[in-house]
């Protein structure tokens, strides 16, 4: 009995002193923990000082480097970056346009080169390879010969290539000539663009009898073709221009009509080598 | 405070960028053989102007004074070949006529010019609002120079004008003096620079007549000063 009694004593002594115990340590930890987070605090603030202390140094330091050298060098790349990309973007942005633009350009003129009856089917692009490089042919189809063919030639006239489109039937004889790209001096050697004169329409029907060699030359060079107040060089050229092609159309004259069986996956070079480069 | 009245009377008549500053006279010679080619070179000019003026106003923050020069020509150069590829694929018949007189806006002193003097020191609106001025009073001066030098060298007025603006403006198109045989000089370049010298003198003359009793421009009584007062720098109070 004094047993039980004793036991319970000492259990309830036990328990007191361990509740003691307990609140010692919750104590002691919650004094740990209101130091722990003085301290971080603390750093909290103190990081927060370096930081903006570190921020306000950068933004002094950049401050100080404006107006010198590297900063220039910055600024102008910087422009150069963003002229590049606009340029980048509005060349990406218009260059099917423009292709698109040209090739309506390319069918416009060689509709001017040949009469409607003589392309029924309407031209074809193409390209034949001769020995000095490849060249651009359109041929016109009707009842499966060639009706006409359109070529380009090219003329060196007073400021810069002139590219002439020719446009010939199976006789040699010009259908029509067109001016594609020049760089002439506007007001003075543009009068070779139909749109400016009518200057171009006089080749129609020429052919290299018609004239002889002799006439394929501006009036002033004893020839048969008017020259321009103000521009001889440019018409000049272009009559150049144009006797060269229609001599390469009669030196490859078989070739452009398809009239040998072609030959076939490689086109064989030709022996003969063309006056015209 | 902007003074929009000041800025129109500056770009159209008081300093022209030809009659007035005499700049931009390579592009102004090259293409001024008749009116129509002035038309044209002058309304790209203005578009060029316009946008140039906005974008310098807008960067002149960013712009230091001593890569001004560079950044401006930049930007010059690249709305020049935007506007040139911009028009070739969307306005492809006006770039047809226009397109070989495009590159040369880049040369134009007078773009770089306004840029420097103008837009660099001034709102957007206002530098924007120079840059149509400008254009526009340059567009004058080569539509008067091409039909002077069209006249008298060609016989024709506004030729192929409706090429430019359309076939609703072909009325433009006349033919002065019938079967003329042509002045080549005044088509060539000599005669630009003569028929510029005459312009110059009938504008000058208007000036005197409107204004008799101004008092003279303080800038020449300065020069006469600087040319009479002999070396520029006064080394003769310094040397001692």
């Amino acid at each position: 009995m004094s047993e039980m009694v004793e036991m319970r004593r000492a259990a309830a002594k036990g328990f007191a002193v361990a509740q003691e115990r307990a609140g010692e340590i919750a104590m002691k930890a919650g004094a740990a923990l209101r130091r722990g987070g003085r301290l971080a605090r603390l750093a909290l603030r103190r990081g927060r000082r370096w930081f903006l202390k570190g921020g306000r140094d950068l933004l002094q330091r950049l401050a100080a480097l404006k107006g010198a050298p590297a900063h220039h060098g910055a600024v102008l790349a910087g422009f150069a970056l963003a002229a590049a990309w606009l340029l980048a973007a509005s060349n990406e942005g218009t260059r099917e346009a423009i292709a698109a633009r040209a090739a309506e350009d390319l069918q416009r003129s060689l509709g001017q080169v040949a009469p409607a009856a003589l392309r029924e089917g309407g031209f074809e692009a193409g390209s034949v390879a001769f020995a000095e490089g490849e060249r651009k042919v359109h041929r016109a189809m009707k009842d499966g010969a060639v009706a006409a063919v359109a070529f380009e030639t090219v003329a060196q006239g007073y400021a810069g290539e002139i590219r002439l489109l020719l446009g010939v039937d199976p006789s040699g004889a010009l259908l029509g000539v067109r001016v594609l790209s020049h760089s002439e001096t506007p007001g003075l050697g543009d009068k070779i663009e139909t749109s400016k004169s009518d200057w171009a329409d006089g080749f129609e029907g020429r052919s290299l009898t018609n004239p002889l060699p002799e006439g394929w030359a501006v009036r002033k060079d004893g020839g048969v073709f008017d020259q321009f107040s103000g521009a001889t060089v440019t018409p000049r050229a272009v009559i150049d221009g144009i006797r060269s092609g229609l001599e390469f159309f009669a030196e490859r004259r078989a070739e452009l009509l398809l009239l040998e069986p072609s030959p076939a996956p490689a086109p064989a070079a030709p022996q003969t080598k063309a006056a015209e480069p | 405070m902007t003074d929009y009245t000041r800025i129109a009377r500056d770009g159209l008549w008081d300093n022209n960028i030809v009659f007035g500053q005499l700049l931009a006279l390579c592009p102004l010679l090259a293409v001024t053989g008749t009116a129509t080619n002035g038309l044209g070179m002058g309304l790209a000019t203005t578009v060029v102007m316009i946008l140039s003026g906005l974008a310098v106003a807008l960067l002149r923050g960013v712009i230091t004074p001593e890569i001004r020069i560079p950044a401006f020509v930049l930007i010059i150069a690249a709305i020049v070949t935007v506007v040139d590829m911009t028009m070739n694929a969307y306005l492809h018949d006006l770039h047809k006529v226009l397109g070989l007189f495009i590159p040369l806006i880049v040369t134009n002193c007078a773009i770089l010019g306004r840029a420097e003097a103008f837009a660099s020191r001034q709102s957007a609106p206002a530098a924007g609002f120079d840059g149509l001025m400008m254009g526009l009073g340059f567009t004058a001066a080569l539509v008067a120079l091409g039909g002077v030098r069209e006249i008298l060298g060609a016989g024709t007025l506004f030729a192929n004008a409706s090429l430019l603006l359309g076939d609703g403006l072909a009325w433009l198109e006349l033919e002065l003096i019938p079967n003329y045989d042509g002045f080549l000089l005044l088509i060539l370049p000599p005669g630009g620079f003569i028929v510029l010298g005459f312009l110059l003198a009938a504008k000058n003359a208007l000036d005197a007549k409107a204004a008799p009793a101004a008092p003279a421009d303080p800038t020449h009584e300065r020069i006469e000063q600087v040319f009479t007062a002999g070396p520029l720098l006064p080394t003769g109070d310094k040397g001692a």
